[in-house]
C-alpha cells in the first residue's frame, strides 16, 4: 500500500467558502475535484499539498446545461455524466467518443471536467476536445469571474491561467448548427493515456469548409491545437487531398517527445494518420453521411 | 467446451469424483471473506518499510539515520552495518546482511558496500504505523558515489564494463553456477554442427538464423508480497505469516539464514493473492522483518506496495537468443541450435532445480521430430533485480516454446510454406511415445496431429487463409498464428531435482474421521490454483467421499507434510499423485477392516465407487463411510491392522508429465497505427485427465491472458542511466478483458502413462504456449511489408516500426 505525507482535509461548503480556504492556505492548498491523478501523485509522495478542499459536495458545480448558444459543462461534473450526456451528443459527437477512451469506468464516475482542466497534463483528452471546440473557462476568485480560451488557458505541462486563490468553475463551448466532430486516439492498452489522440469539428456549408477545429493531445502541440491546419482547410471543399494536406500540417505543428508510449516520429505520424481520420468523419457528418 | 461430466453425483450435488464443480474457496473470495497477509493483525504489531535505491549502480559512502530515529513513533532504524553487526550462527555466513538465493549465489539483505539495481534494499525502519515508517524513509540520509550501471546484457561481457560482483572478487561479469560452470550447454554440439554443416552445402537444405529477444517480463500478482514475523522470546517461536508459494521449502531457507532451529519455525502462508513465481523466492523483506521481531520482541510487518514489486522481487525472462535451423526445402526440419546471452540481475536468484541453473530451456527442440538440438545459455550479472525464474514459465519452458515456435514460422516464409503445413510434417507421431528428446526429455506420451486438427477444425483454419487472401486484395492486414508447444512439468524425479538441495517430492497426509469425513493435508501452496477443491475430488475419485466431505489442509507448515510447493505446474502432477497414491493406501486398508467386518477373506472382496463388497453377492459389503466408523470402533481387527483410517505418503515422480497444446490466434493489424486488435484465439489443451474441467479452463484463460500481455504490452525496460521503466501499473500495462477475445478452447485427452490418475500440469500451459501465436499472427498479418521477425511486446509503436523496417530493441528506453 503506498502511502501520502500527512495531510489536513476540508470539505468546502461553498464556492466562495472553497475560495476562501484557498486565500487562508495559499499555495500548500489543493482543490479535491476527483482526486484521480493527484492522489496517485500524493501516494507516490510526488505531491504533498498540506490541505485538500474538497468540492465534492458542491452541486452548483455539477451540471451539463445550454445557455444561450453554448453548451456550459459544470467544473465538478464527471467524466461519465459527460459520457452519458444526451444534450452533448445531440451537438457534438466528439464528447462521447472522447470520454469513451479515457481511463475506465471507475476513474470516469470519479474523475471531473475541472479537475482534468487544471490537472493540465500535456497528454489529457478533455484538452484537445476542449481546443478543438475553442471552448472557453470560467475562473472565479474573491476579485470575481473571468473568462479564458481554452486555445490561452496552458502556461505549459501541469500549469494553467488559474492562479492560487482561484477556482475554475465551468467551462462552455459555442453551439455551431450543421458541425460533425469526431475524436480518434491510439492507446497500448484500454483505459491508458493516449500515445496521440487528435480531435476535430468541421462545418460544411454549400460544398466547402466554412469552420473547423482541429485539437490534438500528447504530441506537443501548442495549446493543443493546430491553427494552421484550420486556416488551410476554411474555404476549401473537404476532399480527401485537402483534409490530408490539413492533416500533415497539422502533424507539421506538432513536437512530441519519445517515450515509453512510442517514439517520437511515430507520434508525429500517428499526428497525421488519426487528424485525417478525425477530419474525415467530423467532415462526412457534417455532410449527413 | 468441456469433458462429459460422468460421475455420480453427491447430496451436495457435487461429482463423486471428476468433473466440473464450483470452487470452494470461492465461497470467501467472492465475499471479500479471504485471509491475506495484509489481513493479519497481530495484538502489539509494528510496521515496517524499507529504504531503497534511486540508483542502479553506486557505491554507497553513508548512511545517516539520525533524524529518522528521532521521528516519534519510530522503533528501530536498521542498515546494512547494523546486520553485519548481527552474528549468525549458520553454515551460510557468518552475519545477517547477506542471504544465500535458491540458485547458491548471495544476496544482500541491505546494501553495505555498493547498490546493485535501482530498488535494492538499503535501510529498514520498523514504526508504530506504516505512515510513520513511510514517513521515516524520508529522513534517511545515503550519500551514494553513481558508477556506471550495467543495463544490457550484451554490454556486460565487454572487458571494460564495469565489474557488479566485486563482492565475490569476480573479475568479469559472467554467473557462475554451484558447480563452477559459466556456461551450460545441453544437446550434442558435435552431430548438431554437422548437420548445419551438412545443411548449408546442400542446394536441397535451407539455413534460417533468427535473432529472438525474449523480454523482461514481470508476474505482477494482484497481492504484492509481504510477511507478519513473531518472534516469541519465552517459547522460541518464531512465527511468519508470509506470501509463499512455497511455505515449507521456505521455513528451511530461514533455518539456515537465521540460524534458528527449524522446529521452532513456523511458516503460514494463508491465502495468496496470485503467485505466478513471483512468490517462491525468499525476498530481504521477509528477512527483515524476522530481523524485526527479533529486534523489538514485537510482531512486525512488512508488506511492499506496487512500484516495490514491479522494481525488486523476482521478474521473468530476459533471454536474449540467437536461434538457427536447418531444413530440407521439402519443409524437414533437420537441426536447431539456440545461443543465449541470459541476463540474470544483480543476484543470480533463479529459483529452478539445482543441475538444471538454465531451467528446463533446453526443452527448446519442441513438439518436433528431428535428431540434433543443441543450445548454450551463458548468463550475465546486470545492474537489474533479481530474480529470473517467475510468471508461470515452468522453469523457463516459455522460452524455450516461444522461441522453437517462432524459429518454425521465420522457417515456413523461408519455404513460403503454410505454417501449418509445415508444423504437420514435423510433428512427433503417437508411436514415437515415450519419447527421447534430442536433449533428454522422455516425453511420456502424446498425440500431436489429432489435438493440431482438432484446433485447425475449430478454427477453420482453411477458411480463414481464403479469408486472409482476400482481406490482402483489399489491402487489409489479417493474420493467423500457430503454436503448438510441449511442456514437461511436475518437478521432479528426487535424483535429478532438488533445490537448494531439498529433492522435489511431496508429503501427504489423509485422515477418515469416524463419521466417513475426511482431513487431507498438503505441502502444496494455492495462490489461486482452486487447491482445496481439485485435492478433495482427488480423493472422491479414489474413495467415493463426496469431495464436500474433505477438507483440504494446507499453507501452514505446522499442520502440513513436507514438500517443495507450487509452482512449475507442479501441484498436480506431484501432490495430486501423492493424493491419489494416500487414498488408495486408506482404500486398502478399508478392504481388510471390510473383509473383518463380513467375515471374508480381503481377496474376495471387490472395490466399486465408495463401498468394498462379496464378489458375486453385491448386496454384501460396507461402504466406506460404515468402515471408517469400524476401523475407530471394538472390532476386532486383523493381526498387523492397526485402528483407524489414516495414511502418509511421499510421492517421487517418476518422470515429469509432458502436456501439450495447440493454440491458434487471429488478428487484424492497422497498418495507419500499428495497433493489434485480437479477433479469436483458439486453445486446444491436452493435460491428461481433467479432474475438474471448469478450472482447467479457467487456469488456460488465465494464461491466455497473460500470453497476451507478454505479447502485446508488458515489459520491464530500463534506460541506460539504470532507471526501471515499468515501476507502476501506469507503465507496466497488464491486458483488460478488453484486450482479450472470447477464448474458443478445446480438447484432447492423453493420459500421462506414469501419474496415478493420468494427469499432467496444466497450470502454466496457456502462458507457455500463447505469447508465440499471438507473435506469429502479427507477423503473418505484416509479412506483406517483409516483415520476417519483430520483438516483444508489440506495442502500436514496435507494429509500426517494424512495417517500416526498423528493427528496434524493445527492452531499451524508447528514442
Amino acid at each position: 500500500m503506498q502511502t501520502p505525507a500527512p495531510v489536513d482535509y476540508v470539505r468546502a461548503t461553498s464556492v466562495e467558502n472553497a475560495i476562501s480556504l484557498l486565500e487562508q492556505h495559499g499555495e500548500d492548498a489543493r482543490l479535491l475535484a476527483g482526486g484521480h491523478s493527484l492522489l496517485p501523485m500524493m501516494k507516490l509522495r510526488l505531491a504533498r499539498p498540506e490541505i485538500l478542499v474538497d468540492l465534492q459536495g458542491l452541486s452548483e458545480l455539477r451540471g451539463i446545461k445550454v445557455d444561450g448558444g453554448d453548451l456550459v459543462i459544470g467544473a465538478m461534473t464527471t467524466h461519465a455524466e459527460i459520457l452519458d450526456s444526451p444534450i452533448l451528443s445531440e451537438h457534438y459527437a466528439i464528447f462521447r467518443e472522447a470520454e469513451k477512451v479515457i481511463a475506465d469506468p471507475v476513474v470516469r464516475n470519479k474523475g471531473t471536467m475541472g479537475g482534468s482542466m487544471c490537472q493540465a497534463d500535456p497528454s489529457e483528452d478533455l484538452s484537445a476536445v476542449g481546443a478543438a471546440l475553442k471552448g472557453t473557462v470560467v475562473i472565479q476568485g474573491s476579485g470575481g469571474k473571468r473568462t479564458v480560451e481554452i486555445r490561452n488557458f496552458h502556461e505549459g505541462p501541469y500549469e494553467t491561467k488559474v492562479k492560487d486563490g482561484e477556482i475554475l468553475t465551468e467551462v462552455r463551448f459555442p453551439i455551431r448548427p450543421g458541425a460533425g466532430s469526431a475524436y480518434e486516439k491510439v492507446e497500448r492498452r484500454v483505459g491508458d493515456w493516449p500515445v496521440c489522440s487528435a480531435g476535430a469539428y468541421v462545418v460544411v456549408s454549400g460544398g466547402t469548409v466554412t469552420d473547423c477545429g482541429i485539437g490534438l493531445t500528447a504530441v506537443g502541440a501548442s495549446h493543443f491545437c493546430a491553427p494552421d491546419a484550420e486556416a488551410y482547410l476554411i474555404g476549401k471543399p473537404p476532399t480527401e487531398a485537402n483534409l490530408a494536406e490539413a492533416a500533415r500540417l497539422a502533424a507539421e505543428s506538432c513536437d512530441p517527445t519519445s517515450d515509453q508510449r512510442g517514439p517520437a516520429d511515430y507520434k508525429k505520424h500517428l499526428a497525421q494518420e488519426l487528424t485525417l481520420r478525425a477530419l474525415r468523419r467530423a467532415a462526412a457528418a457534417s455532410q449527413g453521411a | 467446451m468441456t469433458a462429459v461430466d460422468d460421475a455420480p453425483l453427491s447430496a451436495a450435488g457435487n461429482p463423486i469424483g471428476f468433473g466440473s464443480m464450483k470452487r470452494v474457496e470461492d465461497q470467501r473470495f467472492v465475499r471479500g471473506q479471504g485471509n491475506y497477509v495484509d489481513d493479519v493483525n497481530l495484538p502489539g504489531m509494528l510496521h515496517s518499510a524499507i529504504l531503497r535505491s534511486p540508483y542502479a549502480h553506486a557505491r554507497i559512502t553513508s548512511i545517516d539515520t539520525s533524524a529518522a530515529e528521532a521521528l516519534p513513533g519510530v522503533r528501530a532504524v536498521i542498515t546494512g552495518k547494523t546486520l553485519e553487526g548481527i552474528a549468525r550462527p549458520s553454515l551460510l555466513g557468518d552475519n545477517f546482511a547477506w542471504m544465500p538465493t535458491l540458485s547458491y549465489d548471495t544476496q544482500a539483505v541491505l546494501a553495505t558496500d555498493k547498490v546493485r539495481f535501482q530498488g535494492q534494499e538499503v535501510a529498514y525502519v520498523i514504526a508504530d504505523s506504516r505512515y510513520i515508517a513511510k514517513d521515516a524513509l524520508e529522513l534517511i540520509v545515503v550519500d551514494y558515489d553513481p558508477l556506471e550501471p550495467v543495463m544490457d546484457a550484451k554490454r556486460a561481457l565487454d572487458p571494460d564494463a564495469p565489474i557488479i560482483r566485486d563482492d565475490k572478487g569476480f573479475t568479469d561479469n559472467r554467473v557462475v553456477d554451484v558447480h563452477g560452470q559459466t556456461s551450460w550447454e545441453s544437446g550434442n554440439a558435435e552431430s548438431t554442427a554437422a548437420a548445419f554443416a551438412r545443411a548449408e552445402a546442400d542446394p536441397d537444405c535451407v539455413v534460417v538464423t533468427q535473432e529472438i529477444l525474449y523480454p523482461r517480463v514481470h508476474p505482477a500478482p494482484m497481492e504484492t508480497c509481504g510477511s507478519v514475523a513473531y518472534l516469541d522470546k519465552v517459547t522460541g517461536q518464531l512465527t511468519l505469516y508470509t506470501t509463499s508459494q512455497a511455505p515449507h521449502a521456505h521455513r528451511t531457507v530461514y533455518a539456515m539464514v537465521a540460524g534458528l532451529p527449524e522446529q521452532k519455525i513456523r511458516v503460514i502462508s494463508p491465502d495468496i493473492g496470485g503467485g505466478f513465481g513471483n512468490k517462491v523466492p525468499v525476498y530481504p523483506g521477509y528477512v527483515l522483518s524476522i530481523i524485526g521481531t527479533i529486534v523489538t520482541g514485537k510482531p512486525v510487518k512488512w508488506m511492499e506496495d506496487r512500484s516495490e514489486n514491479l522494481m525488486s522481487t523476482g521478474f521473468a525472462r530476459d533471454y536474449h537468443m540467437t536461434a538457427k535451423v536447418a531444413a530440407t526445402k521439402e519443409g524437414k526440419i533437420l537441426a536447431v541450435d539456440v545461443d543465449v546471452l541470459a541476463d540474470h540481475g544483480a543476484f543470480n536468484g533463479v529459483a529452478q532445480p539445482t543441475n538444471f541453473p538454465a531451467g528446463f530451456f533446453n526443452i527448446f527442440s519442441g513438439s518436433y521430430d528431428y535428431p540434433d538440438a543443441h543450445c548454450k545459455v551463458d548468463p550475465v550479472y546486470t545492474n537489474k533485480a533479481p530474480g529470473g525464474v517467475a510468471y508461470a514459465c515452468s522453469f523457463r519452458i516459455t522460452e524455450a516454446a516461444y522461441v522453437i515456435e517462432r524459429l518454425v514460422d521465420c522457417l515456413a516464409q523461408e519455404l513460403q510454406m503454410d505454417p501449418a503445413e509445415l508444423r504437420l510434417k514435423n510433428l512427433l507421431r503417437p508411436e514415437q511415445f515415450p519419447y527421447m528428446s534430442p536433449t533428454g526429455w522422455e516425453y511420456d506420451s502424446g498425440e500431436y496431429e489429432k489435438t493440431m486438427r482438432v484446433a485447425m477444425e475449430i478454427a477453420g483454419y482453411d477458411e480463414l487463409r481464403r479469408e486472409q487472401a482476400e482481406k490482402r486484395a483489399r489491402g487489409e492486414y489479417m493474420g493467423i498464428g500457430i503454436s503448438f508447444f510441449t511442456e514437461g512439468v511436475g518437478a521432479g524425479p528426487r535424483r535429478t531435482m532438488d533445490i537448494l538441495g531439498l529433492g522435489m517430492a511431496d508429503g501427504i497426509e489423509l485422515r477418515i474421521h469416524p463419521t466417513g469425513k475426511g482431513v487431507l493435508r498438503l505441502s502444496v501452496q494455492s495462490q489461486g490454483q482452486g487447491h482445496e477443491t481439485t485435492f478433495a475430488q482427488i480423493v472422491s475419485h479414489e474413495l467415493g467421499i463426496p469431495p464436500e466431505d474433505i477438507e483440504v489442509v494446507h499453507g501452514d507448515t505446522d499442520q502440513t507434510p513436507f514438500g517443495l510447493g507450487t509452482y512449475g505446474s507442479r501441484s498436480t502432477p506431484v501432490s495430486g499423485a501423492a493424493a491419489s497414491v494416500v487414498a488408495r493406501k486408506i482404500r486398502d486398508k478399508a478392504r481388510l477392516i471390510a473383509a473383518a467386518a463380513l467375515e471374508c477373506s480381503p481377496d474376495d472382496l471387490e472395490w466399486e465407487l465408495g463401498r468394498w463388497y462379496v464378489k458375486g453377492d453385491k448386496e454384501r459389503g460396507k461402504t466406506i463411510q460404515e468402515i471408517a466408523l469400524l476401523s475407530h470402533g471394538s472390532l476386532e481387527l486383523p493381526e498387523g491392522v492397526e485402528g483407524h483410517l489414516d495414511a502418509t505418503a511421499v510421492y517421487n515422480p517418476p518422470n515429469l508429465t509432458y502436456p501439450y497444446g495447440c493454440y491458434i490466434c487471429v488478428v487484424d493489424v492497422d497498418p495507419g497505427t500499428g495497433q493489434v486488435k485480437i479477433r479469436r484465439f483458439i486453445a486446444v489443451d491436452d493435460c491428461g485427465t481433467r479432474i475438474n474441467p471448469m478450472i482447467v479452463e479457467g487456469q488456460v484463460h488465465g494464461g491466455l491472458a497473460d500470453g497476451v500481455g507478454m505479447a502485446l504490452m508488458e515489459l520491464i525496460a530500463f534506460d541506460t542511466d539504470g532507471n526501471n521503466l515499468g515501476g507502476s501499473f501506469m507503465d507496466y500495462l497488464l491486458p483488460t478483458a478488453i484486450e482479450c477475445p472470447d477464448w474458443e478452447l478445446g480438447e484432447t485427452v492423453t493420459p500421462s502413462p506414469h501419474h496415478p490418475i493420468g494427469a499432467k500440469g496444466v497450470g502454466e500451459s496457456a502462458t507457455v504456449g500463447s505469447p508465440a501465436a499471438v507473435v506469429n499472427a502479427v507477423i503473418d498479418a505484416i509479412s506483406p511489408f517483409g516483415v520476417r521477425h519483430a520483438d516483444m511486446p508489440l506495442t502500436p509503436a514496435n507494429v509500426w516500426r517494424a512495417i517500416q523496417g526498423r528493427n528496434v530493441r524493445t527492452d531499451m528506453a524508447v528514442e
